[in-house]
């Protein structure tokens, strides 16, 4: 992104802790996401990473016990606040996860359109151009627009989660989130998924958590370094990775390089 | 530097499972031989019936002791109809209670409940055909009186009331609906609880109620199990000889009415069995052949369609 670019902050975690029963797994963050960047979350397991990505789409309504505080907002509006919807608020900030899941009764059409469906869009023409359209960002186009109708549990792993990919991206979310999305791939696959990120920044805004540092390196705008539930670090990549402020962000890295 | 410490050898080789491999062959021959040694006697014993009256025994209607004439396909029929209804009513009740348990019941509920659902298959059929005497069949009776003083209602072929005995088509289908119930839930609890976390969060992620994730993900997902619930309820229904005959009336004719009494195979073997000789008891026991029959039928198409249902990448 150039310096002359309006920066525009789509989402911002305000005093955000988020608590599993009474102990707190994640807490006081701060972190102003622009949109149209990828932003890469790191630190050792058990940090609360995954944790705080699924706090910013409410995906922990649906787990018992668990409590998120502070507030965190999409365009300037608090998606906690009472008179939000969660289903809406999925909608507009996906989600794609470690391992890929794929609907295992569904077509690769049918995953791709479940979203839409959800949402209620029932047009054929609208549904096939939406679909086309989501898998050619996923990538995964060429590969399978003469298999459309068969079985999504036919694609290879990398392929799966290209697939989740394109099934998130078809209800066109303005963020998206993915929780280390390549840690069960293959070189190759993650290779491709990489290469994708680039693109996709162009439409949607990316919040991505990795253990692999030069994944974090080569994709993402900005870095963020968690370590035992607090945001210790964020910034540009660049200076994350040449120029940490905190000795502890230095450790980790320098740690995982070697 | 400490010295490395060995592993002390601790097997004398594998001999051992020579013997064992031996007697679980043994084992599995048994079971091979008792099910051949029942179809021979099943076959042999009904041979009589069979060579006198070949394949039309299956195809026609017609029992009568009093003529000593015998015929098989009201009871094949009032079987298939009785057992169908049943699961009829009762897979939807077994379905949405496995769901409550799995999705809705907060955990203090969903123990007990789960529990008394699963005590529910513990409770001998006997039992069963009592409550359904004194319990159920007042109550039916208590309809079918009502539909007597109403002309128009006793008009309608279906509700049509012959004697109001509370016994019949009906009280059999809904105590046959209440036995199964326990089969298809515990079955459906279980499947339902093995979906992957990940399946319903995938629902999630893309704004799916609760409902929807449900309906779209959850139950897709574990309708091949759901199905083997189904069918093993049904293989109950289809063989449930005490409590059905202690209340379906044990008529020898197809059913025109919901009260009607009926037979069905495994209830008029068990009410005629005892008192029966020559052509009649050859032809109870080419009945029993008959059941047999249909029990493997139900499980192999049970077999096929679970295999076709369930999801690619999870087969076992
Ligand atoms: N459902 C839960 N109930 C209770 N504690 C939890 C739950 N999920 C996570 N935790 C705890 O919260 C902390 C943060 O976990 P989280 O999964 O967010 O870590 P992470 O940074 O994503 O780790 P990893 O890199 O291994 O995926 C951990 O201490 C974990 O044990
Ligand atoms: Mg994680």
């Amino acid at each position: 992104m150039t310096a002359s670019t309006p920066q525009k902050v789509i989402l911002s975690a305000q005093d955000v802790a988020i608590y599993y029963g009474t102990k707190d797994a994640v807490r006081h963050v701060n972190l102003d996401v622009v949109s149209n960047t990828v932003n890469a979350l790191i630190g050792p397991s058990g940090c609360g990473k995954t944790t705080f990505l699924r706090a910013i789409n409410r995906m922990h309504d649906v787990t018992p016990n668990t409590r998120v505080t502070g507030k965190i907002l999409l365009e300037g509006e608090d998606i906690y606040a009472a008179d939000q919807d969660p289903v809406t608020i999925r909608r507009r900030i996906g989600m794609v996860f470690q391992k890929p899941n794929p609907f295992p009764t569904m077509s690769i059409y049918d995953n791709v359109a479940s979203g839409l469906k959800l949402a209620g869009v029932r047009d054929r023409k609208i549904l096939d151009g939406i679909v086309e359209q989501s898998l050619r960002q996923a990538a995964l186009w060429e590969e399978v627009k003469d298999r459309l109708k068969t079985p999504a549990t036919g694609l290879s792993g990398g392929q799966q989660q290209r697939l989740c990919i394109a099934r998130a991206l078809a209800v066109q979310p303005e963020i998206l989130l993915m929780d280390e999305p390549t840690s069960a791939l293959d070189p190759q696959s993650t290779a491709r998924i990489e290469d994708l990120l680039g693109e996709l920044k162009k439409d949607v805004t990316i919040l991505i958590v990795t253990h692999n540092m030069q994944q974090a390196a080569r994709v993402s705008d900005t870095t963020s370094f968690f370590l035992i539930g607090d945001l210790v670090e964020h910034g540009p990549t660049d200076q994350i990775f040449t120029n940490p402020k905190d000795k502890r962000t230095e450790g980790y890295i320098t740690g995982r390089f070697g | 530097m400490t010295e490395r410490i060995k592993a002390p050898p601790t097997r004398l080789g594998s001999g051992g499972d020579k013997v064992f491999r031996g007697i679980i062959i043994f084992l599995a021959l048994c079971i091979v031989a008792i099910f051949v040694l029942s179809i021979y006697q099943l076959v042999s014993g009904g041979w009589e019936t069979f060579s006198k009256y070949g394949l039309g025994f299956f195809f026609t209607s017609g029992w009568s002791p009093a003529k000593d004439s015998y015929a098989a396909l009201s009871f094949i029929a009032s079987t298939v109809l009785t057992s169908v209804l049943a699961l009829i009513i009762a897979v939807p009740l077994a379905v949405a209670s496995a769901i409550f348990i799995t999705e809705y019941a907060p955990k203090w509920l969903a123990e007990p409940v789960s529990y008394l659902v699963e005590l529910l298959a513990a409770i001998p059929s006997v039992i069963y055909g009592l409550w359904a005497i004194f319990v159920m069949a007042p109550i039916i009776q208590g309809w079918q009186l009502q539909i007597l003083q109403n002309p128009q209602l006793n008009a309608i072929p279906l509700l049509h009331v012959d004697i109001p005995s509370g016994r019949g088509l009906i009280t059999a289908v809904l105590i046959l609906a209440i036995m199964v119930i326990p089969y298809t839930a515990s079955i459906s609890r279980d499947v339902i609880r093995l979906v992957p976390r990940d399946q319903r969060e995938a629902a999630y992620a893309l704004g799916a109620t609760k409902w929807e994730v449900i309906w779209k993900a959850i139950l897709p997902y574990a309708r091949a199990g759901i199905l083997g619930g189904v069918i093993l309820s049904l293989g109950r229904a289809l063989g449930e000889t005490m409590a059905v005959a202690m209340v379906i009336g044990n008529r020898a004719a197809l059913p025109t009415s919901i009260f009607d009494a009926t037979a069905t195979l495994a209830s008029v073997i068990a009410s005629e069995f005892g008192e029966s000789g020559g052509l009649q008891l050859s032809s109870l026991i080419a009945l029993g052949f008959i059941l047999f029959l249909l029990s493997l039928v139900v499980n192999f198409t049970a077999r096929a369609i679970i295999a076709k249902l369930t999801p690619e990448g999870i087969k076992v």
